[in-house]
């Protein structure tokens, strides 16, 4: 039998995990001399109660969702792709060269265009440390940091050297074309009479990554590709008994890990910044970790998960802005939950097993 | 009387549901060896680990030489004079002898000096119980039978009184086993006492002076071994009279399905398993493969399955199969007409975390029948789970519960099923009933001999002769990549595969007068 | 380029080697138990805060670093009950701890000196003075000549330039570094704690059978690991530099990794390697000495990137094979 019903698995104990996360960083709070019930009142405040704080928010999600599901995907063929970070800045390289060097009649075939290659340099970018993985056997974990620290030097080197426009101070690409710009939540929902998520960054591809939370739980659960995922991801030895080849699971599964990172760069590069700039990415990679740790690798998980990170980026945000919080608190509970629910997993989930253990005996 | 070297006193012990030692009483004799033996899973591990500070007992009481202690680790287990020679060797592969045998037991917080008094004492050892070992060897390169000295030394530099090997022979030759076997006597004679774990009627018979019987967690006698007979301690092992021959017709062997000629393989380490043999299957037969563990036979079925390279010619139904790259895998396999039910169902037969009607179609998730469109049909293929395991009986009879969570005898059968519907035209089946209950071991039995009766040729690989040879219409047999000869069951004994299996291929002296041996050796 | 170039070049890259080098080891001990640690770098940063936090408070560089090893000992014992006591993920562990640091060190500074995330200066005693061995070319030999140093160490011969420049006129810390080579080496091949620990990371059944306890090695090996790091950050905070600032560290824990690699998990490769991939990081300082050597221009970016890339070239197998620890990242449970 297995130890305890399934909602325990996937509701209680991701909760459980983010209570403690959410004390030790109020532990942090008052630490620092602050109040945590103020904090998190600013919070709510500057995230959830205007259209603007939630057109922030939605933009955060927006990357979390996408680099969420790369980690998730890799997760599911037992792969760590901690290379998130290095995938969605090359994509953005992709994004910039479409945006930059193909005159768009219209956004609509722009985000194609640009998802298509930010999709593609993301999946490039992850297929090397892949190739390695399987077939020469480099732990992907070291290959992958690796690739996001040479990822950050190629693209310093690619916006100072080769894209700045001349004269310019600033390490970043032109202005991308209008015909580039994607429609934001302040143009699409914006009244007449009252205009909606002023000024915030949200845009369109929000749509794109709810739309990637579907697809992925499409491929994961319904298709024969993620059934080969998920089987050689809980045994290599059973995979190749069943004709799975470890070397064609491992190099699809990152390529498709490596594409959806690739993919926040629409988010980032073409709808917020529309150039390419030097950290577009902001460590949106790593937090896909903590997304996909907390969403149980599952995408309804990670789309919760990601919105839930985005609130804290944008209450971060107004934090830093309104009080002596700077933003790296958001690190550090970002750390906690990672730690809580990825690394500390059997810490919570022991107790609650036998608990649960325990409550079946009194009942039988 | 003496004191006993060790007494267990109402030994009790319980992994969540499942008791696997109940009330356990033994007490063993200073210098005698004592054997211990059940079918795989009744419990006879647990004990010892208990006995070696692996696990806790949740109740019972432990006495060494009349003393009672208690044995909460290892350490204490060494302390109190117990050494164990586990089934999977514990030694640090790329260490030497010499460090294999020191560490846990230094002398000094310095190397050197604990190096120096080792190398003495193993000298010392060697002299005296004739264990030679290279002492600067390391193990990696050592044979297996060379590794369990290493284990034996071990224990006997800790000063262990009393020895216990859980399963020694699993891995050895029959060769490799007499030696061991000499090497546990002069033990004896030296006053050591020593526990043997094994499930092998005959080493119990010759080599034990008193033996237990361990059944489904219970001790269900302990005999002196000379008062006993192996028909006696089978029917005490499975709790009643063991079927040894499966109702079957004689073969009507039809056109070659398989053929194999000159097949080599090489594994991962750049090892020669499997050495150049030749056979065929033909429809109608089951051509038993025998053999101790490790003689080629496992790397013969990956190859044959699609999951290891080979080279050599393999045809099947007249068509050449290829042996590596793209065409050779499992899937390709299967397309060729090859079913199989592999050796290991946890680690290759079946995903332990998905569900049962998952694991129906596993290896066969890409055919069109299981698809809609792009997506898998998986309402279809839960309904087809559910008519297999019904056809199958295999319990509980729930397709969402996941495979872990099903008992082995109904894992395999889920395997089974899954194979066998696919109307195969060859089926290889490795060691088909290993761990599996006695009523599931009579069904998986009838299902492969149904298979042959429809005119399908069945490869057969199992390291159990008893299984050999009562399903086999042929009996080839593995030794070091070779196969040593082929024999008609009606006409051989296990003393003469014995020695085939043991790399002896004269056997003229052995065959007549066979068969009341092959009941004696049970 | 001329002679003293070289020196000097070589001299900075044991200055940038040596962190480099304590977290390399530290790594070394953790990985050899079976401990995979890719929170290096956290652990350095948030010694490196606490080093030049505690540095500033008692202006005393010894102190700093005191402060700086308990507070990365905090993170290895977190690391530790993660990956050793509830069986964790090990490398999940690791990323949680840099964050961890990364977040905390900027939130405790901003807390407590309101300088956006970094510390004051340190001055005098709150930093490591260089050592002046006998008979070199030092600051006080300048000031008694009454001459600028540079002159001095300029106008010496080439044994005393090296001396002086090269061997002479480092933090302690550096000299520790060596020490700390070399006492790796022989705790790790001479004693009998060394022969445990490299076991336990082949093997943990075979140290847990042998009655000896597989958790307190490990925890024994993330502790040292603890105190490596520690160090590493206080060199970087009270002695390299002059007090913390935000991520100083920039990546060098992930360097530092990528040398244990290099160096196959062995010591004294350790030391090579790490000197080697510092003297990348000299190089970075002065892309006129490349220019003047090769010719040509070289991208300072691309440089920067280049010990990554050699550990993906090594990693790959192209040149040697890097094979870890065989219990590496695997948390231990028992079994029969």
């Amino acid at each position: 039998m297995d130890k305890m019903p399934k909602w325990a698995d996937i509701v209680l104990i991701p909760v459980i995990s983010l209570l403690l996360a959410a004390f030790f960083s109020s532990l942090v709070i008052l630490a620092i001399g602050e109040s945590p019930v103020e904090a998190f009142k600013l919070m709510v405040d500057g995230a959830l109660m205007r259209s603007a704080g939630w057109g922030y928010t939605l933009y955060y999600a927006t990357n979390f969702m996408f680099t969420g599901l790369a980690v998730a995907v890799a997760f599911h063929a037992r792969l760590f792709n901690i290379g998130g970070e290095g995938q969605a800045m090359i994509a953005g390289l992709g994004v910039a060269l479409v945006c930059l060097y193909i005159p768009w009649p219209h956004w609509s075939l722009a985000i194609l265009g640009a998802s298509v290659g930010a999709a593609l340099f993301g999946a490039l970018w992850a297929l090397i440390p892949a190739y390695l993985q399987a077939r020469r056997g480099s732990h992907i974990v070291i290959t992958t940091i690796m690739f996001n620290f040479i990822a950050a030097a190629l693209l310093n080197y690619v916006l100072v050297e080769l894209l700045r426009p001349v004269g310019a101070m600033d390490p970043a690409s032109a202005k991308f074309p209008a015909g580039t710009h994607l429609p934001t939540f302040q143009d699409m929902f914006s009244t007449e009479s009252s205009k909606m998520f002023r000024g915030a960054p949200a845009n369109v591809t929000f749509f794109l990554a709810l739309a990637a939370c579907v697809f992925v739980w499409l491929l994961i659960w319904r298709t024969r590709l993620g059934y080969e995922i998920r089987a050689f991801g809980q045994s290599e030895t059973a995979a190749k008994y069943a004709g799975i080849s470890p070397v064609r699971i491992t190099v699809i599964a990152m390529l498709i890990s490596g594409a959806l990172a690739g993919m926040m760069a629409v988010n980032t590069t073409m709808g917020e910044s529309e150039r390419l700039i030097l950290n577009a990415t902001e460590g949106a990679g790593f937090i896909g970790i903590a997304v996909a740790l907390m969403g149980r690798n599952h995408p309804l998980g990670v789309c919760v998960a990601a919105i839930l990170f985005g609130f804290l980026y944008q209450g971060g945000a107004e934090l830093a802005l309104w009080t002596n919080i700077p933003r790296e608190l958001i690190v550090v509970i970002q750390a906690l939950v990672i730690l809580f629910t990825g690394a500390l997993d059997n810490m919570v989930r022991e107790p609650i097993e036998k608990l649960f253990i325990a409550m079946r005996r009194r009942n039988a | 009387m003496t004191a006993p070297a060790i007494e267990l006193k109402g030994i009790s012990k319980a992994f969540g549901p499942v008791q696997a030692n109940k009330d356990i009483s033994i007490s063993v004799q200073p210098g005698t060896i004592h054997g211990i033996i059940g079918e795989n899973g009744a419990g006879k591990s647990t004990l010892m680990s208990i006995l070696y500070g692996f696990y806790k007992a949740d109740a019972g009481e432990i006495f060494i030489k009349g003393q009672k202690t208690q044995i909460p680790d290892s350490q204490h287990a060494i302390k109190a004079g117990i050494g164990m020679v586990f089934q999977h060797f514990k030694l640090v592969e790329n260490f030497t002898v010499l460090e294999n045998i020191i560490l846990g037991a230094e002398d000094g917080a310095m190397l050197t000096t604990s190096l120096g008094k080792a190398r003495k004492e193993l000298k010392h050892l060697a002299d005296e119980y004739g264990l030679n070992v290279d002492p600067d060897a390391v193990i990696e390169n050592l044979s297996v039978g060379h590794q369990q000295r290493v284990e034996i030394l071990k224990a006997l530099y800790r000063k262990a009184e009393i020895l216990i090997l859980d399963e020694p022979t699993g891995v050895l030759t029959p060769a490799e086993a007499d030696q061991l076997f000499r090497i546990l006597d002069r033990l004896r004679e030296e006053g050591k006492t020593i526990i043997l774990i094994t499930h092998k009627l005959r080493e119990i018979m010759d080599t034990t002076d008193t033996v237990s019987v361990m059944r489904r967690g219970e001790m269900t006698a302990t005999v002196k071994t000379s008062e006993t007979s192996p028909e006696e301690l089978a029917e005490l092992m499975v709790g009643r009279k063991v079927l040894l021959r499966v109702d079957k017709v004689p073969a009507t062997p039809g056109k070659t399905v398989l053929d194999v000629k000159g097949l080599r393989v090489v594994d991962e380490k750049g090892v020669e398993r499997v050495k150049g043999i030749d056979l065929t299957v033909r429809a109608g037969e089951i051509l038993g493969i025998a053999g101790v563990a490790g003689n080629g036979q496992s790397e013969l079925l990956e190859v044959l399955g699609g999951f290891a390279d080979g080279t050599g010619v393999i045809t099947m139904n007249g068509t050449e199969i290829p042996l590596t790259g793209q065409g050779a895998d499992g899937r390709a396999r299967r397309d060729a007409g090859i079913s199989h039910v592999p050796e290991d169902r946890q680690r290759e037969g079946l995903i332990m975390e998905y569900s049962a009607w998952e694991n129906t179609v596993f290896g066969y998730h890409r055919d069109k029948d299981h698809q809609s469109g792009i997506l898998m049909d998986n309402a279809g293929i839960q309904a087809e789970a559910q008519e297999k395991m019904d056809r199958f009986d295999v319990r509980p009879p729930n397709p969402k519960l996941a495979a872990k969570n099903f008992s082995g005898g109904n894992q395999q059968k889920i395997v089974l099923a899954r194979e066998i519907e696919r109307n195969p035209d060859l089926l290889l089946i490795g060691q088909p009933t290993r761990g599996v209950d006695i009523g599931a071991i009579e069904f998986i039995h009838q299902q492969v001999v149904n298979l042959r009766d429809q005119g399908k040729a069945i490869l057969l690989v199992s390291v159990e002769l008893d299984e050999i040879m009562s399903l086999s219409d042929r009996i080839a047999v593995m030794f070091d990549g070779h196969i040593m000869g082929e024999r008609d069951p009606a006409q051989t004994n296990e003393r003469e595969l014995g020695l085939l299996m043991a790399g002896i291929t004269d056997t003229s002296a052995v065959t007549n007068g066979a068969s009341e041996e092959a009941l004696n050796d049970g | 380029m001329e002679f003293l170039d070289i020196v000097q070049l070589l001299d900075t890259s044991i200055r940038l080697g040596t962190p480099l080098l304590f977290a390399c080891l530290a790594g070394l001990f953790s990985e050899r138990s079976g401990v995979v640690d890719i929170g290096l770098e956290g652990k350095m940063l948030i010694a490196a805060f606490f080093s030049a936090a505690a540095a500033f408070y008692t202006g005393n560089a010894w102190l700093g670093l005191l402060a700086g090893i308990a507070a990365s000992m905090v993170l290895a014992v977190i690391h530790g009950l993660a990956s050793i006591t509830f069986r964790g993920n090990q490398l999940i562990s690791g990323v949680a701890i840099n964050f961890l640091a990364a977040g905390m060190t900027v939130l405790v500074a901003q807390s407590w000196f309101k300088q956006g995330g970094r510390t004051p200066p340190l001055t005098g005693n709150g930093r490591f003075g260089n050592v002046e061995l006998p008979f070199a070319i030092g600051p006080t030999e300048a000031e008694a000549a009454g001459r600028p140093l540079s002159q001095m160490i300029g106008e010496a011969g080439p044994i005393q330039q090296l001396y002086s420049e090269l061997i002479s006129g480092h933090s302690i810390l550096v000299y520790l570094g060596v020490l700390a080579v070399v006492a790796t080496w022989w705790i790790l091949f001479r004693t009998r704690f060394g022969l445990r620990l490299r076991a336990v990371g082949e093997n943990p059944a075979a140290v847990d059978t042998a009655g000896v306890s597989v958790i307190q090695l490990r925890y024994a090996a993330v502790l040292i690991c603890g105190v490596l790091c520690g160090l590493a950050g206080a060199y970087m905070a009270t002695s390299l530099q002059a007090g913390f600032v935000k991520d100083m560290t920039a990546g060098r824990g992930f360097i530092a990794l990528a040398a244990l690699i290099f160096a196959k998990w062995r010591p004294v490769y350790a030391m090579w390697a790490c000197l080697l991939f510092g003297f990348f990081q000299a190089l970075e300082t002065r892309p006129d000495l490349i220019e003047a050597v090769i010719g040509m221009k070289v991208q300072i970016q691309l440089l920067g990137a280049l010990p990554y890339i050699l550990t993906v070239v090594i990693l790959a197998g192209f040149i040697g094979k890097a094979i870890p620890p065989k219990a590496s990242a695997e948390p231990y449970i028992k079994e029969r």
